[in-house]
């Protein structure tokens, strides 16, 4: 059980990060969509965002951010859940159904259509901004020290 | 005194007609759009987030257009809008020292595990205004090498291994609200923190100025300043367990500062702490200086009586859409108020020229 519910907080947290428009884009080149029903629409609205104190201390509310979340059901029964950063209703949307489809039958074909493109897209994007940073670390030289 | 009066509305819808095609400006040039302001006035963007207390770049981009770049007006319309929002929760707390950091600089330290890392910075840079940027050009990608995966610890706990600078220990005390419950004084950390990290900019950045000309001065260094990409994390009850539900710019500063000793604490470094939304270090830093100047009491400092150590002065005047609201209102009619004064004035005078005539008299 706890692998599952590892293996779906991965996928979960990929279908929130994805850029805007991704995920629906790729599930309807994939065919993969069934017929819903919702248990919640698409809905906007804020999380309210903590750091802690010193980084470590005691939490404190650093600000809002939007999120959307969507509940449905398939068909057989299994239940989705979506929540995307921003407000795209079709995103959640999608991220609901992805979910869903993955605790069944095609759950390796959403894999290879949908959350390995998108962990491949993400994973590039983030390499690409490591890189620059590494590129801007200081390599300290000591010049002359001492008096001779 | 407000008195409702009829007349105004034709002249209101023609004076918003007028804002509109003041906004667009000259139709000759190109017309912005709001993914423009996203990409390209970013730190804007950025800024409109934080105060306006809402991570939404695309919906601060569009606060920025519709605001004519008027970023406190902005930041007012982001505030209006996040009340419409349902709160879904808060999330997990943040966790920098996890941070995928653009920059992360230490002026405390040399050397230190994850280096100094520049970041895209204004820094360094020569300020002369760069005419290129006046003509059309694509810009080379910046350069990049391979980064091998390394942590990036909090420079703070070097300092702890020695015990030379206060800890701050892990709490799960749920904190409070300013934006449910009206903020009261006295204010805790968690509580000033919180309305920091919303306040504005410039009057952040004066009041953590003055504790560094010797009002409240509390020697601070900026033992780091890291800029980066964070992951949020909320407790989705359905599921019961917690799932990332974004990934987040912030800026962190935490100030080192020195610290003699009281009566209730060793000579030790002190700590002051700045988290804000986006890429803001001049904000990040300001706010931890604040944040360690009103931590004054707590540390059982001196209260020298400087503006920074007063928590009701700097949270009740930090917050620009708190304070535009109050100040602006001022220019709507108060025709009938100042019609009081006026009989006032008069009747002072007539007394007055009364007195003198009397005086002159004897």
């Amino acid at each position: 059980m706890m692998s599952d519910e590892a293996g779906r907080k991965d996928w979960m947290g990929l279908l929130a990060r994805a850029k805007p428009g991704r995920i629906a884009a790729l599930l309807e080149g994939a065919e993969l969509a069934e017929p819903v029903t919702y248990l919640r629409a698409p809905e906007i609205g804020s999380v309210m965002v903590r750091g802690r104190a010193g980084g470590t201390g005691a939490p404190f509310n650093l600000g809002e951010m939007s999120v959307t979340r969507c509940t449905l059901k398939l068909a057989g029964g299994a239940v989705g859940h979506g929540h995307v950063q921003g407000r795209s209703r079709g995103d959640a949307e999608a991220a609901a159904l992805v979910d869903a489809l993955m605790q069944g039958a095609k759950a390796e074909a959403v894999r290879a259509a949908i959350l390995a493109p998108l962990h491949a897209e993400e994973t590039a994007r983030r390499q690409a901004r490591a890189a620059r940073a590494a590129a801007t670390k200081v390599e300290f030289f000591t010049m002359t020290r001492g008096e001779d | 005194m407000y008195v409702a009066v009829k007349g105004g509305e034709r002249a209101i819808d023609n004076a918003h007609a007028w804002l509109a095609e003041e906004r667009r400006g000259d139709r000759e040039v190109a017309e912005l759009e709001v993914a423009q302001i996203r990409e390209q006035m970013s730190l804007a963007v950025h800024r409109v987030m934080a105060e306006g207390s809402l991570y939404d770049p695309d919906l601060a981009a569009l606060a920025i257009k519709q605001a004519r770049g008027d970023l406190i007006e902005a930041v007012f319309l982001i505030r209006a809008y996040r009340t419409t929002l349902p709160r879904f929760g808060a999330s997990e707390p943040i966790d920098t020292a996890d941070m995928a950091c653009d920059r992360r600089i230490s002026a405390t330290f040399k050397d230190l595990p994850g280096g100094q890392v520049l970041g895209p910075t204004f820094d360094y840079t020569h300020r002369l205004l760069d005419f290129k940027l006046a003509a059309e050009g694509e810009v080379p990608p910046a350069p990049s090498t391979d980064a091998p995966a390394e942590p990036v610890p909090h420079v703070t706990g070097f300092l702890n291994r020695e015990g030379l600078i206060e800890e701050a220990p892990a709490d799960d005390t749920p904190p409070p609200d300013l934006t449910r419950e009206p903020l009261e004084f006295p204010a805790d950390r968690a509580l000033r923190l919180q309305a920091l990290a919303r306040a504005d900019e410039g009057f952040t950045l004066g009041m953590a100025y003055s504790t560094q000309r010797g009002y409240a001065r509390n020697h601070a260094f900026v033992g780091e300043l890291r800029i980066g990409a964070v992951t949020v994390e909320m407790e989705i009850p359905e599921l019961g367990f917690a799932i990332e539900i974004g990934e987040i710019t912030v800026t962190e500063c935490e100030s080192v500062n020195q610290f003699k000793g009281s009566k209730t604490e060793p000579p030790q470094f002190t700590r002051g702490y700045g988290l804000v939304f986006g890429q803001s270090e001049r904000k990040a830093i300001s706010m931890a200086l604040v944040d360690r100047a009103l931590r004054w009491e707590e540390l059982g400092e001196d209260n020298v009586g400087a503006p920074a150590q007063d928590t009701e002065f700097v949270l009740a005047h930090a917050d620009n859409i708190q304070a535009t609201g109050f100040l602006e209102h001022i220019k709507l009619p108060h025709y009938v108020d100042f019609q009081s004064e006026l009989e006032l004035v008069r009747k002072l005078r007539r007394e007055a020229g009364a007195s003198d005539m009397k005086e002159a008299a004897e």
